[in-house]
C-alpha cells in the first residue's frame, strides 16, 4: 500500500545562472530591459513602453510620489509600489519631482498610475525571471 | 507638465496599460497572450461601466 504522502510531486530545484539573477534585476531597474537581454524584443519593448507610459502619465497627472515611511500603512504601501518601477523612482526622487500638489480632482488617478506601474514592474520583473530558469518560452 | 484627464479617459488608459502588462506576463505564447490581453481589457472596460451605472443608480 503505498503512502498519499509520497505521490505528491516534488518541486524541482531550478539551477541559480547568471542570467536567473541578472534579468530580474535589470527588469527592475529598467522596465522592459529583463526581456529585452534574453531576446524577447517585442515583450521588452511593449512592457517599457507600457510601464514608463503609465509612471510619466502619473506624474503629468499631478500624482504624488511617496517617499520612505514608517507611518500609515497605507503610506508604507504607497511607497512599496512605487519602489518597484526600480530606475523611475530613482530618478524621480533625484530630479524631487511628484510632489503632489493636488489641484484639480483626478489628480489622485496620477498617484495610482505612479504606483500601479510600479507593481506591474514588478510582475514584468517576475516573468523575466520565469523566462531565465526556462518555466516559461 | 500637466495634465487633466476625464474619469473615463483615466480609467480606460489604466486599463489598456496594464491589459498589455497581464497578457504578456500570465500567458505563454502570442497568441494567448493577446487575447488574455483584450479579455482584460474588456473586463477594465466592462468594470468602468458597471461602476458607473451603480453610481448613477445610487446617486436617484
Amino acid at each position: 500500500m503505498t503512502n498519499p504522502s509520497t505521490n505528491k510531486e516534488t518541486p524541482i530545484a531550478q539551477p541559480v545562472t547568471t542570467m536567473s539573477v541578472v534579468a530580474p534585476a535589470i527588469g527592475w531597474l529598467i522596465p522592459g530591459a529583463g526581456h529585452l537581454i534574453q531576446k524577447r524584443w517585442i515583450r521588452g519593448l511593449l512592457l517599457m513602453a507600457s510601464i514608463v507610459i503609465m509612471f510619466v502619465l502619473g506624474l503629468a497627472l499631478q500624482g504624488r510620489v511617496y517617499r520612505p515611511n514608517g507611518g500609515d500603512i497605507l503610506d508604507i504601501l504607497g511607497f512599496v509600489g512605487d519602489v518597484g518601477a526600480g530606475g523611475l523612482y530613482i530618478v524621480t526622487r533625484a530630479l524631487d519631482l511628484g510632489q503632489g500638489a493636488i489641484a484639480h480632482a483626478t489628480a489622485d488617478y496620477g498617484t495610482k498610475y505612479i504606483i500601479v506601474a510600479g507593481l506591474l514592474n514588478f510582475i514584468s520583473a517576475a516573468d523575466a525571471y520565469h523566462i531565465a530558469i526556462g518555466k516559461k518560452p | 507638465m500637466n495634465l487633466q484627464l476625464s474619469h473615463f479617459s483615466a480609467a480606460v488608459l489604466f486599463g489598456v496599460f496594464a491589459s498589455v502588462v497581464f497578457g504578456i506576463t500570465q500567458r505563454s505564447t502570442s497568441r494567448e497572450q493577446i487575447r488574455y490581453g483584450l479579455y482584460c481589457f474588456a473586463m477594465f472596460v466592462g468594470g468602468v461601466f458597471l461602476a458607473g451605472w451603480v453610481m448613477w443608480l445610487l446617486r436617484r
